[in-house]
């Protein structure tokens, strides 16, 4: 049913009593054009964008669990396009832009709220290395502005800008960035790909890729073999799990990443702020609880638990540049299963398996990348060539030297 | 003021020590011993706030931590602790508490028209609609929801608290202090085993401080009172009250905050407010109990009704009466217990309602509090019972969260109608009613079991001990899960404002999974995580989607247990404290001198040295370079890392780490090193001293020096621990100052002891040696030179650090000597075209920084295969140059990207960016280093430094990265 | 979480510091294929899901590096070693 005033004033006369499921539960077919495995933002974004922009019907997305059970639900909700590496802008500013119409699009709210991405910075070399990604985002037209402590103060008032250890001097600020309501983006695409005929099979565990004479044919499952002419692997954490039974070995390593909610407060935090001198970053959600994060666990992890020390590390860099929440209370911290790549980049790009498709490597940065991951990895399932905004987010790229190392810290995932 | 539902006696409260307290601005009288909650009961409130999305009137439901309604804010200012729970909060004098998430008043709260709207207002509302146009949401719709959602206000301004972190290690870590957490300590304590006992609330004795049961034919307190105290008298417990375990983690490690001072108006002298544990068990044994179920029936949030268990610790623990006619509504004959205590205490029973009769509540009636109930029997006869209070019993879920907090999974138990712990984390045991064995009996044998067990695996000898006997109880039941309405809201979460009609809805729109029915209506999402809500929410969608309860599964229980304050988990580490301070050698001195300091990553350095207050950077870099070039300066070093390499395999072992070949090295002779990491980037660089066949001192750059130690050892250990070698870091045992200038050797002169020789023949460029100084002082001497000037380092052993700078100074008084800081050796290095932080980035490799002939092709190295990955040779990718304004009135920033004259900013026309930048002195104009596509091939010509942050477009021309002085004779002079 | 080191005895997580994968045999840079060697030792991990052999290092400690025997579902630890004593026999 289409969401509209009307629909929604109709049915709270009727007592809601008329909503139907927002996704089908069908059985699976014997054989479809294209499988992909994963169920979370990216699988469900990437069967929508090929059912709307591609038009193929003939599709199944297999999640093992529940649908956006996986980062797309565990993650601190932020959106932004400020990166700094040329393989790097195209690809995430594609991505923003779909963010910018989604809720159109999909006919969904999705909450997306532009409110901005505050990086601090607290040095004047780090505020040259602002300068450097903010003129490499303007080189693309990516919007983006640096701003002086003064600047900074005005716009988030209690940071500490007195007692730091690392005095706050400013800020890259990319004001189109913001946040977003992660759960209603998961079933917002899972609702647009049903409505298109794609099949969403819950509970439908791959366990195995078939592969025969060099092509992928199919995918065993807990619920029987699927045959599939095209199969994308689109399983965020768990990718060498899956991509391992097709005999492939990839440049990832899977870790733990923590994340933490607040009690909810009346508004706060009025943008997503990060601290340059740490890896912390926070935002406010509509209901009112600080959502932040920081550093990895740095061990690798298929747990999606973590454990003390990330905690309070994560803890003290909240308290260091905003020591008036230290008397609000942590409500909930849970783990995730990051897909960390060896340059920091994910990967979108065919295997040398014939008719299987991979797209991975997203590190802590999945969520922004949902609409555009999908759009791109569709484009090269559909048509078998990458998508121009995706073209550097090649497989082959360690290989090469191709890499796109956003951090400088090289080959070691959990430096990223 | 009168404490009107007061009882004239009984209860654990101190009636000599009356405390005065507000709540809304109006005062009111309690006693030391009350909870905020059970105070404003004597006193007769029964409204203490507001629901979150309907605005409905909420009153206490609990008498815990499972609170979901009775959240105030409490204290003011900068002490203001939003959301807290009255049922948990221990009264003190002068306490001050208001009602939260209303306007203008608790009382009249215009924001209850919500609940008007509620027809609209169903799960998953917010996702259907606020897309027209779409340009409204952040403008107007989401304001407005950020306004309205929320609980209570955030704090004023910074904390005035302190908080500490504490490590505790103990074999046998008990939870809770019921009668099987007592049972527990007890029985493990007299093995000797070193035990932690804690429990959330400031008194031992958990459910027995509420009922009035025997043990052993006494008051069951009389047992209380006697296991405290033998407890207290062993040297191998330590108790833990007002203490939360509030998350398990790998490997016996527990995650506690004490609420030290919280009970107090402002912590004691010396006292922090909290302080986090971080516990290591070898054993721990849950002893937490359950929480007590309600019943979901039309408006069964109104105020006055409660669980019956609440009641029962409100009559009992603290003397308050929350109602006189009562209505009890019960699913088991545990719920009867609560119909004693409110007919001993003078209250009315109503009507006592059980289910099992076929008897149900389908609604109350009253507004701000309940005036009566709709009953509904199994003939479908209705009757109206007027009442203040409905205490409900509908059985009880085990407290088992944190046996969930590493993977476990509750099962379903069908005879006890709950869920058990599931898998448990390695090393705990549960007892008690944690583990559904709810009667007092069991609970008693359970946890001496457990105390036992524990002990006796860790190899205690356990003494036999006399289990008591308690009086015996009945627990069976079957929960009545929901009453289907007539009319009015039937909650689930109360705090969430989700009915069993969001539920269903959830339901119809495919949210059948646990987790997507939680998500949807953010059923157990609140502060109370769903305590008490839960299994009520997952019967229900159950009931409504035709599954079993273990059918439908439950969501993850995750730390922490009950909300944890951000500051106990930050403890000392915050403000100046988040991180250490490392301050330099000459940093007393450099303070003495006014010197102006900055943070390089842990270190505080001195950025430059005013010659008279106010002098700014820019004047005094520029001051600070001329007198070191024209004469003489000095700068201290120390903070580059510094490590000592032994051992007969030293020289190989060098070889391989650094690009260049450092066997080939004489002894008392410096090289630099350019170190890559595996996959061919620049890690850092550095120089090397030879000091004896068998013994070098690498030195790093100071970002560097710990992740190049770390590597070193790596390297060492894991590839080649066939290498005899050692190594140190003994960057903080010497240190260092470079003297520079043409005056350097004049001014040494006049501190190394008479026999050492540091002329130029003697000691030229690039030699090192051990020397002594200032009579007898031993000292090293590097002569090496960042800034380009005849140059040296100079060491001493740490301890004469200050008195180095201090006698250097005095030894340069007649060249004008002067101290110089970060600015100046940044500027002299940038003229001398020396890589730093800008181009040591990790992303550039030896060939983007113009070293390729640093890579010695005679030999592998890390790094050197990958470095060679076609990519990495590509000449299109940008390569180290220098750059130079065209107009020297015009300002090079550091970041801004090159482009063409004439080009259109898009990412293929990007040429690279100015990696550093300075004004430099000798060139009269700002000059910088950059990274240039092409670069090499493109000297003398002009492009553009074109920096869109700060709005510049500059002409720069391009040149070789060495601005001054090419054939470096300088440096050699 | 608790690491066992082998010099200094168990110790928390937080003095120590994770490199990854251990057993991984830098390649002879003579070799005919080692730039494809040299690619698959720097980027590509089994990244397993169960046991794992990995090294870590006692930073805050010993410094010594450390090979732990872990598993990657449930975290659990069985053993440590010294990174140099395993080296000694071949990676299993």
């Amino acid at each position: 049913m289409k969401y509209s005033v009307f629909s929604l004033i109709h049915q709270a006369i009727r007592g809601q009593k008329d909503w139907t499921p927002v996704w089908r539960d069908p059985e699976p077919k014997e054989e479809y054009d294209i499988v992909l495995i994963g169920g979370g933002g990216h699988g469900l974004a990437t069967a929508y964008y090929l059912a709307k922009e591609h038009g193929l019907k003939n599709i199944a997305v297999l999640e093992k669990g529940y649908i956006g059970g996986g980062s797309v639900g565990r993650n601190t909700t932020i959106v932004r396009s400020n990166y700094q590496e040329p393989g790097n802008i195209p690809f995430y500013e594609l991505s923003l832009k779909l963010w910018e119409g989604l809720e159109q699009d999909l006919n969904y709210n999705v909450m997306m709220s532009q409110r901005g991405v505050l990086n601090l910075y607290h040095s004047d070399s780090q505020r040259d290395e602002y300068a450097r990604r903010g003129n490499a985002m303007a080189m693309h037209g990516v919007d983006g502005e640096l701003l002086n402590r003064d600047q900074v103060r005005e716009m988030v008032p209690f940071l500490d800008f007195e007692n730091g250890r690392f005095p706050i001097q400013g800020g890259l600020l990319q004001r189109r960035g913001g946040t977003a309501r992660h759960d209603a983006v998961a079933w917002g695409f899972a609702r647009g790909a049903d409505s298109r005929g794609v099949d969403i099979l819950q509970n439908t565990e791959a366990k195995q890729i078939r592969v025969e004479n060099g092509k992928a044919v199919g995918v065993e499952t807990n619920r029987g073999f699927i045959k599939a002419k095209k199969i994308g692997i689109v399983a965020a954490g768990n990718t060498t799990r899956v991509a391992e039974t097709a005999g492939l070995r990839l440049p990832i390593e899977s870790y733990v990443l923590q994340a933490f909610v607040s009690e909810a407060n009346k508004p706060l935090v009025p943008c997503v702020v990060t601290f340059g001198a740490g890896h912390f970053y926070i935002s406010q959600s509509d209901k009112g609880g600080l959502v932040f994060g920081a550093s990895l666990d740095y061990y690798t992890s298929y747990a999606a638990r973590g454990n003390l020390p990330a905690v309070e590390d994560t803890i003290e860099e909240a308290i260091a540049i905003m020591p008036g929440i230290s008397r609000i209370r942590l409500l909930r911290h849970w783990g995730g299963i990051m897909d960390m790549s060896m340059d920091g980049s994910p990967i979108i790009d065919k295997t040398d398996i014939d008719g299987l498709y991979l797209n991975c490597g997203w590190c802590y940065g999945g969520f922004k990348a949902t609409p555009g991951s999908g759009f791109c990895f569709a484009h090269l399932i559909a048509k078998d060539e990458m998508h121009p905004a995706a073209k550097a987010l090649r497989l082959k790229r360690f290989e090469t030297g191709h890499v796109i190392d956003e951090a400088g810290t090289g080959a070691q995932p959990n430096l990223h | 003021m009168s404490q009107i539902n007061r009882l004239a006696e009984g209860g654990l409260i101190n009636r000599s020590k009356p405390l005065n307290f507000s709540f809304d601005g109006k005062t009111y009288e309690g006693f030391e011993g009350d909870t905020l909650a059970s105070a404003l009961i004597a006193n007769g409130v029964s409204l203490f706030g507001r629901s979150f999305k309907y605005h409905r009137p909420r009153g206490v439901m609990t008498a815990g931590s499972e609170e979901p309604n009775a959240l105030v804010e409490l204290r003011t200012g900068n002490r203001l602790e939003p959301n807290s729970r009255a049922t948990t909060v221990e009264l003190f004098d002068g306490l001050v508490a208001n009602s939260q998430n209303r306007w203008p008043s608790l009382n009249f709260d215009l924001m209850s028209i919500n609940s008007l709207l509620s027809p609209f207002f169903t799960a998953g509302f917010y996702y259907k609609t606020f897309m027209w146009p779409a340009s409204f949401w952040e403008k107007l719709y989401e304001p407005a929801i950020r306004r309205a959602a929320g609980l209570g206000k955030p704090p004023e301004g910074f904390d005035p608290d302190h908080y500490e972190k504490s490590f505790a290690h103990c074999d046998v870590l008990v939870i809770g202090a019921g009668p099987a957490g007592l049972s527990a300590a007890l029985a493990a304590g007299r093995s000797g085993a070193r035990i932690i006992l804690s429990d959330e609330g400031p008194l031992l004795g958990g459910r027995l401080l509420s009922d009035n049961l025997f043990i052993n034919d006494m008051p069951a307190l009389d047992w209380v009172q006697k296991v405290t105290a033998e407890l207290e008298n062993l040297p191998n417990i330590k108790i833990l009250r007002r203490t939360t375990v509030f998350g398990v983690y790998d490997h016996g490690v527990y995650g506690a905050v004490e609420r030290v001072s919280d009970h107090l108006a402002v912590p004691n002298e010396f006292s922090p407010r909290q302080r986090s544990y971080r516990i290591i068990a070898k054993r721990a044994i849950l002893g937490s109990g359950a929480v007590e179920r309600t019943m979901v029936f039309g408006d069964n949030d109104r105020p006055g009704i409660m669980l019956g268990s609440a009641v029962r610790t409100y009559i009992n623990q603290y003397a308050a009466l929350p109602g006189k006619r009562a209505v009890v509504l019960i699913s088991s004959n545990d719920g009867l217990r609560t119909v004693d205590a409110l007919k001993n205490n003078g209250a009315q029973i109503e009507a006592i309602i059980d289910t099992r009769n076929g008897e149900m509540i389908q609604r109350a009636l009253g507004g701000k509090r309940v005036q009566a109930v709709q009953t509904i029997d199994k003939n479908g006869n209705i009757r109206i019972v007027e009442c203040d209070l409905v205490a409900v019993s509908n059985g009880w879920n085990p407290s088992l969260h944190l046996t969930c907090h590493l993977g476990g999974r509750p099962v379903w138990d069908e005879a006890k109608n709950a869920f058990l712990p599931g898998k448990l984390p390695t090393g705990l045991t549960v007892a008690g009613a944690a583990q559904g064995k709810f009667t007092l009996q069991e609970a008693l044998e359970d946890g001496s079991r457990a105390g036992n067990e524990a002990a006796e695996q860790l190899g205690y000898q356990v003494k036999s001990i006399e289990i008591p006997s308690a009086e015996p109880e009945v627990f069976a039941h079957q929960p009545t899960w929901r009453i289907k309405s007539t009319k009015g809201k039937s909650f689930v979460d109360f705090q969430h404002d989700v009915t069993d009609l969001d539920i269903e809805l959830a339901n119809r729109e495919g949210f059948k999974s646990v987790e997507h029915m939680k998500r949807y209506t953010t059923l157990g999402m609140a502060t109370d995580q769903g305590k008490t809500a839960n299994v009520a929410g997952l019967a229900i969608l159950g009931e409504v989607s035709n599954r079993t309860i273990p059918e439908v599964g439950t969501t993850i229980f995750r730390p922490p247990y009950t909300p944890v304050s951000l500051g106990a988990l930050a403890g000392h580490h915050i403000h100046r404290d988040f991180r250490p301070t490392r301050l330099t050698p000459s940093h007393q001195w450099a303070s003495e001198r006014g010197a102006v300091f900055m943070e390089t990553g842990l270190w505080m350095r001195a950025q430059y040295f005013p010659e008279y207050s106010g002098e700014n950077w820019l004047d005094a870099m520029i001051r600070e370079v001329k007198g070191t070039r024209e004469s003489v300066g000095v700068c201290d070093v120390s903070t580059l890392g510094k490590i000592d390499i032994q051992g007969k395999d030293a020289a190989i072992f060098l070889d391989r780490i650094y690009t260049g070949t450092f066997s080939t090295l004489p002894v008392g002779r410096v090289r630099y090193g350019l170190m890559m990491r595996e996959d061919g980037f620049v890690f850092d660089d550095g120089t090397t001293a030879r000091l004896g066949e068998h013994h070098y001192l690498t030195t790093t750059t100071t970002a560097g020096a710990a992740k190049v130690m770390a590597h070193l050892e790596f390297c060492h250990q894991v590839l080649w621990p066939e290498l005899n070698i050692a190594f140190t870091s003994v960057t903080e045992q010497w240190a260092q100052y470079s003297v520079a200038g043409p005056n350097a050797r004049a001014v040494l002169e006049k501190i190394v002891d008479p026999d050492i020789d540091i002329s130029n023949e003697q000691f030229p460029y690039m030699a090192c040696k051990s020397i002594t100084i200032c009579g007898k002082i031993p000292a090293r001497l590097f002569r090496i030179s960042f800034s380009g000037e005849l140059a040296y380092e100079i060491g001493v052993p740490n301890r004469y650090g200050d008195a180095l700078i201090r006698a250097l100074m005095d030894a340069g008084k007649s060249y004008g000597i002067i101290p110089y800081g970060l600015e100046a050796l940044s500027t002299m290095r940038i003229e001398k075209g020396h890589v730093a932080g800008g181009e040591l980035n990790g992303q550039t490799t030896p060939r983007d920084l113009g070293l390729s002939k640093m890579v010695s092709q005679k030999k592998d190295c890390i790094g050197k295969h990958m470095s060679e990955r076609p990519a990495l040779l590509e000449p299109e990718r940008p390569i180290l140059v220098g750059i130079k304004v065209k107009n020297t009135r015009s300002k090079l920033t550091g970041g801004a990207h090159f482009l063409d004259i004439g080009s259109q900013a898009s990412l293929d026309k990007d040429l690279g960016h100015l990696t550093s930048v300075t004004y430099s002195p000798n060139l009269n104009c700002w000059i910088g280093l950059g990274l240039l596509k092409n670069g090499r091939n493109r000297l003398g010509e002009t492009i553009r430094a074109v920096d869109f942050m700060r709005k510049t477009d500059v002409l720069v021309e391009v040149c070789d990265p060495v601005f001054l002085d090419v054939d470096g004779e300088r440096l050699r002079g | 979480m608790r690491i066992p080191c082998p010099f200094c005895g168990e110790r928390d997580l937080q003095e120590y510091s994770f490199l990854g994968e251990a057993g991984l045999k830098r390649p002879d840079p003579k070799a005919d294929d080692a730039q494809q060697q040299f690619h698959d030792y720097v980027h590509i991990r089994k990244n397993k899901a169960g046991l794992t052999n990995e090294l870590w290092q006692h930073i805050h400690g010993c410094r010594s590096w450390i090979v732990v025997r872990r598993d990657t579902l449930t975290h659990e630890i069985f053993s440590s070693e010294f990174a140099s004593d395993t080296l000694k026999e071949p990676a299993k």
